[in-house]
């Protein structure tokens, strides 16, 4: 297998995809089988969660594979060298706006979060344009994506995808505006950073694809079993608690749902994968969409080690301010979504 | 010849270490092995992505496990 994509990248990646069409029209035909097949009682409450588990599982999966691929392929075109450099010399503003978008498709993985940080600081980068990548990063990621489009269609996913670059832009900029570079822990400007000459090599298309299936290889190794647990969880819900238990809780009609749900979503860590199919049950079951989108933001574009990783380098303050204002930013857009969708 | 893995505890960092000792200790390769975890000495390397592997001094990738042979080239000198 390895040694055909080697050596014949585009044809046995066509190939694949093919198969990839066909698997995925069959997806529920296969679950009705597979439920017809144990012999299941029509329409018990064990049957509806089996046959949300058997179809929803496959489909996630092979969704997940193909927009991680796709992504895998974009990110060979950006490296953080290549966004540090384009981000360089950027006013605010303008720069709260690239460093959003770039954040979207440049590689990133929070254990770098420090050596990233330290690097656009001291290459000039402004504080607030470094936050506004900080903040776009972890939060509009290809795992988050694919679950919403996959579980609610491409409109909720293109809203997040809106709404999180927004977040990030504005709170970059007030983060900018209120000029807290002095809550930066001293050492950071001290420390001369060197420059590596890592060579900028030409990258052949055959060497994107296989950055691709590595993408694949290593993310869907790691998430599968979030996403498994979660849809289980899901199927639970699904078939057992009963319709519109959500509504008092987490329904338009509480005004409060939205900064409750933000404020149980900030500690919690969790990535997409296990997050989505829960929101996903618990939408069906009367919670607001608007509500659901706040926590999830909250859960994965805020989190708790992220924030410990970051007392490194910033003091109290700035890590008060930068997480009170993506917080705030967070419980506008559920407003907003509550509004909206109603 | 020296070669640093430079990060701090990343799983990627990891596995990179494991990767480099386990080629010097195979081939049996006069290399020195070191991992560097301290946030301002990696840092003066001037990388922004961990792991960062640097040979003599000199940063040869950084943010990615290399293959084995192109690391074999790298920790032979040869390249």
């Amino acid at each position: 297998m390895r040694k055909l994509l080697e050596k014949y990248p585009v044809t046995s990646t066509a190939i694949l995809f093919l198969l990839w069409i066909i698997l995925y029209t069959a997806l529920q035909l296969l679950a009705d089988a597979a439920v017809a097949l144990a012999g299941l009682p029509q329409g018990a409450h064990l049957t509806e969660a089996v046959r949300f588990f058997v179809f929803e599982v496959p489909k996630v999966l092979l969704l997940l594979t193909l927009i991680v691929f796709a992504v895998g392929i974009i990110r060979s075109y950006f490296s953080p060298e290549r966004t540090r450099k384009m981000l360089g010399g950027k006013k605010l503003f303008a720069g709260n706006v690239l460093a959003s978008l770039l954040g979207v498709v440049t590689p990133f993985c929070s254990c770098s979060a420090i050596p990233l940080f330290l690097g656009f600081v001291e290459s000039g980068i402004p504080l607030g344009v470094t936050f506004s990548f900080l903040i776009a990063a972890p939060m509009i990621n290809e795992v988050a994506l694919v679950l919403l489009f996959g579980l609610f269609g491409w409109k909720t996913a293109l809203l997040y995808m809106s709404t999180g670059l927004l977040i990030a832009m504005v709170s970059g900029y007030i983060i900018g505006i209120l000029k807290l570079e002095k809550y930066v822990e001293p050492w950071v400007y001290e420390t001369k950073a060197g420059h590596s000459e890592l060579a900028e090599e030409k990258i052949l298309f055959p060497e994107r694809i296989s950055a691709g299936f590595d993408a694949v290889v290593e993310i869907v190794s790691k998430v599968w079993i979030y996403i498994v647990i979660g849809i289980a969880v899901g199927a639970g819900i699904h078939g057992y608690v009963p319709e519109n238990f959500m509504a008092g809780i987490m329904g338009k009609g509480a005004w409060w749902s939205v900064p409750v749900a933000v404020l149980i979503g900030v500690p919690m860590y969790s990535n997409a994968a296990g997050i989505i199919p829960i929101v996903q049950a618990l939408l069906e079951k009367g919670a607001s969409l608007g509500t659901v989108l706040a926590f999830m933001m909250a859960v994965i574009g805020l989190s708790l080690p992220e924030t410990i990783i970051l007392k490194k380098v910033l003091k109290l303050p700035l890590i008060f301010a930068f997480v009170g204002i993506v917080a705030a930013g967070i419980i506008i857009v559920g407003y907003i979504f509550n509004f909206v969708y109603s | 010849m020296k070669v640093q893995i430079l990060g701090s505890g990343c799983a990627k960092c990891k596995t990179l270490e494991g990767r480099v000792r386990q080629l010097a200790a195979k081939y049996q390769l006069p290399v020195e092995v070191e991992k560097v975890t301290d946030l301002q000495e990696i840092i003066k390397y001037g990388i922004l992505t961990t792991p960062g592997l640097v040979v003599d001094g000199v940063v040869k990738s950084a943010g990615s496990i290399p293959k084995d042979d192109q690391l074999l080239l790298w920790m032979k000198g040869t390249s």
